[in-house]
Order: structure tokens, then sequence, then C-alpha cells
């Protein structure tokens, strides 16, 4: 193809598109396996609370809280926050005991395009829960200029 | 000292769940971002937040670049007893801050 400066002016556009999602998904995936150590995960008992909708990647409000008793013999030990497409699949971890009262965190956080987010829970007895939610984001954030 | 707002209750009664809510001034670089210049800042984030609970850790976030400026973690603990609850936060570049508030437990 002939370069005409019509592509050259195009080509920041291009920068925009997003990044393979082969890679973005592998990333996650082994994040979220260094995080539960290979355990099996299951779906429930998390509840990822984010705004299916996001304007501004820059500081977007989320909280996580999980159904448990917390208490000495039944509580949430780690959240770990894990998203698909920021540079870094990691978002947060927090730990937390029979002390915390209830499994609870919230943060602010930021998305470079639209993806899914994940939130994971160990609980006391070993066993991993976590819900994953898709976020659409109208602005990104400038994490990567 | 980087600006921090706290909100933590003065008062709890004994076994009673308090949410805290911490946020300190911090630009957390993310160190992917090119500047005016195009080059690429270098990673200046808080990577640790810690609670202390009259010297005991009730709560401890690792924090990574993905977590807005001015990082804002909001927390519950138990009201146990009358006394110090400390926050700490660390950083690169050495970054490192101390905040204390009391609670009077009845």
């Amino acid at each position: 193809m002939k370069i005409t400066r019509r592509v050259l002016l195009a080509a920041p556009g291009a920068l925009l598109l997003p990044a393979p999602t082969l890679a973005d998904r592998q990333s996650l995936a082994a994040a979220l396996r260094e995080f539960t150590g290979g355990q099996p995960m299951r779906e429930g008992r998390v509840r990822l609370d984010v705004s299916p909708l996001v304007e501004n990647g820059n500081a977007v409000p989320i909280s996580i809280a999980v159904d448990t008793p917390m208490t000495a013999a039944d509580h949430v030990r780690r959240i770990g926050v894990f998203n698909e497409r920021n540079p870094q699949p990691n978002v947060i971890t927090a730990q937390f005991g029979p002390r915390s009262g209830r499994a609870y965190l919230a943060t602010h956080i930021r998305l470079a395009t639209s993806q899914a987010l994940v939130a994971v829970a160990e609980m006391s007895d070993g066993s991993f829960w976590s819900e994953r939610v898709e976020v659409v984001v109208t602005l990104a954030a400038c994490i990567e200029g | 000292m980087a600006r921090v707002l706290l909100r933590v209750p003065t008062s709890a009664e004994k076994g009673a769940v308090i949410e805290m809510r911490a946020l300190i001034q911090h630009v957390m670089e993310t160190g992917y971002r090119p500047n005016a210049e195009g080059v690429v800042q270098p990673r200046d984030i808080i990577w640790k937040f810690t609670c202390r609970y009259d010297g005991e850790v009730v709560f401890n976030a690792t924090l990574s670049p993905a977590i807005a400026a001015n990082p804002f973690i909001a927390f519950t603990t138990i009201a146990t007893q009358s006394g110090l609850i400390t926050f700490t936060w660390e950083g690169d570049n050495g970054f490192a801050q101390t905040e204390t508030r009391h609670i009077t437990v009845t």
C-alpha cells in the first residue's frame, strides 16, 4: 500500500484500538492463579459493586462485600481485585480477619478501557469465591499516555 | 507531608462494627505514562496501606498502579477498647506517612 498523507494522519487512531485480547486474558488468568495458588474458584458469595457504565476511567468507585459471618471459625482471609486490560492485572489485595467485623472494602480505581473486573475472596476454610463484572468505560484513564 | 482525610468515629459502643475511610493526597504515577516530552514517567505509587488498632494490624492492603490518584480506601473493624487507631501509608521513593486517631469505646 502506498503511504499517503491520509494514511499517516489516520495512524495515531490505530493506537486507540483495543490491545490483543488473548494476551490480556492470559495475564488475568495468571494473576488469578497466583492469588488462588491453583485452587478452584467458585462463583458467588462475593458482591463486586461497580457502575456498569463508567464515564471517567480515572477514578472509578468500586466496593466489594462478601457474604460471611466473619467469626474466628468462618471469615474472609483475603480479597483480591483483578482486571483484564490495564497494563497490569492486579488492582488491590487486602487482608482481613475476625476483627474486621465485615468483609467489606471500597476504593477508587483506574480503568484503561472497557473490560472485565474480577473480585476473589479467600475464606478461612481455604475455598475461593469470585464475581466477574463487565464494565464499559467512555473516557479511559491516562494509564498509558 | 501529604494531606490526609480520615473519617473515623471518635466514639463507639463495644463490639460495634465501625467503618473507616482514609484518603491521602498522592499522584499515584503509574510508570506507563509519557510526559509532554514523550519520556515515560517513573513509577511513583503508594503500595502499602496498613491500619493498626492498639498496635495490632486489623487491615492491610497492597495497592497497584490501577488505584486512582489520591488513593481512597474504606473498610471496617470492630471497636474492642478505647485506644489509638494508626494508619500507615508506604510508597515508592521512600514515601511513608502515619496518622493516628483516638477512639473512645463505651
